[in-house]
């Protein structure tokens, strides 16, 4: 009897108009499970981290969270697309990190990390900013909790981003080309964050990455996109060492010389 | 301009006023026009705090109302945008009443006023609403907050910052408007003024000390908009210092 799997997508399309984005893409992702998802842009990695942090409607097939339809629900024995609420209590499991870190202006490091489980969870005050502090202490953060974003650096905020989404406490993460918008200084203390994520807390990881060296020693499998499919997928060992498709071998080519 | 200055600019105004007022040729006005400055003022401040809600309703109602909301909203900021204050002063006072509406000149100087500048601030609290990066709305669905969490606490305070210039503007329009009153009857500064002239051709007194106060009335309103800008976004300024 093998476990449900945490995400499963069942052959999921996105168009916009006449372009193709994905492709009847069908996925399952095991609790605990860390995917990398690479790929040249446009080949719809991004696509996919937004349709399951609900970003973006889907325009054919399922995504099922933990055996459950996210983008739908059942009525009378039929699968029918999900109301508000539905869609609130099944994405309540999912958080999701940005490449552009989207920390709130307005509110301290602190404050970013204590919003959404006060509003959303009803959590006590008191309780959040426990919580909060501590990620922050994880991160690296502690001294920085009563700082703005804007005087934070882009690796410290996108540490205070990590924390604020492990605050809903997510048992799936996403994380969307998290290191891209940093001085390459800056890429270091991220990853480190993440790394430790994967290793201290029972989370389901899905990214997208173009920092290859981190996808091979961090993931349990890499999964290639080529212009909406995936064109190849396995361990990193197998994916990044003994490439099967061409497709793959050109693109990891070029991304080596490149860096 | 910094508030310092402002501020100055206000305290010279106030100082010549007073400084005038020890003549006798500028004292004899004085109580007279302050008469009407006050009325000025509560129609201006009435006005105002209709067009902020009036603003906002028609801008939320626009953006995420029901259809129909959305049309009642839109009709609602045409008609009043596109349409001069004056006519819908005369509308509100001279037209309603044949259809048995009828409402006293000072409720339909704020009312005329209040709708017609809220219409102008709706645009504004629209653009301000709009104006706020998408990634704002993406992370807050990523925390699962429900669409008025979102519009409450992350939305509305960034627009809030964005909006506070523009509707200074627009409440200094307001005030400027107001000297149309006149023409239903009310005793406002601007009418006081052209009353008192007409009886004693005092034209230079009159004018000046009537010039100063709206000079200092419209100074008021926008040291208080800066201010207000200054405390609303003093964490974000307080990282751009650092």
């Amino acid at each position: 009897m093998t476990e449900k799997p945490m995400v499963r997508f069942d052959n999921v399309s996105k168009r916009y108009g006449a372009l193709t984005v994905l492709d009847g893409l069908s996925l399952d992702i095991a609790r605990g499970e860390k995917v990398s998802i690479i790929g040249p842009s446009g080949s719809g990695k991004t696509t996919v981290l937004r349709m399951l942090m609900t970003l973006e409607t889907i325009n054919d097939g399922v995504i099922w969270v933990e055996g459950e339809p996210l983008t739908h629900m059942e009525k009378g024995g039929k699968l029918v697309p999900a109301n508000l609420a539905h869609i609130r209590r099944v994405r309540a499991k999912i958080g999701m990190v940005f490449q552009s870190f989207n920390l709130f202006p307005h509110m301290t490091a602190l404050q970013n990390c204590i919003e959404a489980p006060i509003t959303v969870l009803g959590m006590k005050r008191k309780d959040a900013e426990e919580r909060a502090a501590e990620l922050l202490n994880m991160v690296g953060l502690s001294e920085k909790k009563d700082h703005y974003p804007s005087q934070l650096s882009g690796g410290q905020q996108q540490r205070v981003a990590i924390a604020r989404a492990c605050a809903m406490r997510p048992k799936i993460m996403l994380f969307d080309e998290v290191t891209s918008a940093l001085d390459p200084e800056l890429v270091g203390e991220v990853l480190q964050v993440i790394r430790q994520l994967g290793r201290e807390h029972d989370l389901t990881m899905l990214m997208v990455t173009h920092q290859m060296g981190f996808a091979k020693e961090f993931s349990d499998r890499v999964c290639f996109f080529y212009q909406g499919k995936i064109c190849e997928q396995g361990p990193p060992g197998e994916l990044f060492g003994a490439p099967k498709n061409e497709r793959t071998r050109q693109f990891l080519r070029a991304v080596l010389e490149a860096g | 301009m910094g508030i310092r200055t402002l501020v100055g600019m206000l305290v010279v105004a106030l100082a010549v006023i007073g400084l005038l007022a020890t003549q006798t040729s500028y004292s004899l006005f004085l109580p007279g026009l302050l008469e009407g400055a006050l009325l000025t003022i509560e129609i201006a401040l009435l006005g105002s705090v209709l067009a902020v809600i009036m603003g906002v309703l028609a801008a939320l109602a626009r953006l995420y109302g029901p259809a129909p909301l959305r049309w009642v909203a839109t009709v609602y900021v045409e008609i009043f945008r596109g349409t001069s204050a004056l006519v819908q002063l005369f509308w509100l006072f001279f037209v309603l009443p044949q259809f048995g509406i009828l409402m006293d000149a000072f409720t339909v100087a704020v009312l005329a006023l209040g709708l017609n500048v809220g219409a102008y601030g709706s645009e504004v609290v629209r653009g301000a609403i709009l104006a706020v990066a998408p990634g704002q709305w993406e992370a807050s669905i990523a925390l699962n907050m429900s669409r008025a969490q979102m519009l409450r606490r992350i939305i509305l305070p960034q627009a809030f910052i964005a909006m506070i210039p523009p509707w200074g503007n627009l409440f200094i329009e307001l005030l400027k408007s107001t000297a149309l009153v006149s023409l239903i009857t009310l005793t406002d500064l601007a009418f006081k003024a052209q009353q008192m002239n007409q009886s004693t051709l005092k034209t230079v007194p009159i004018f000046t000390l009537v010039l100063l106060i709206y000079l200092a009335m419209s100074l008021v309103i926008t040291i208080g908009m800066r201010f207000l800008e200054q405390r609303a976004s003093a964490g974000l300024s307080r990282g751009r210092a650092a």
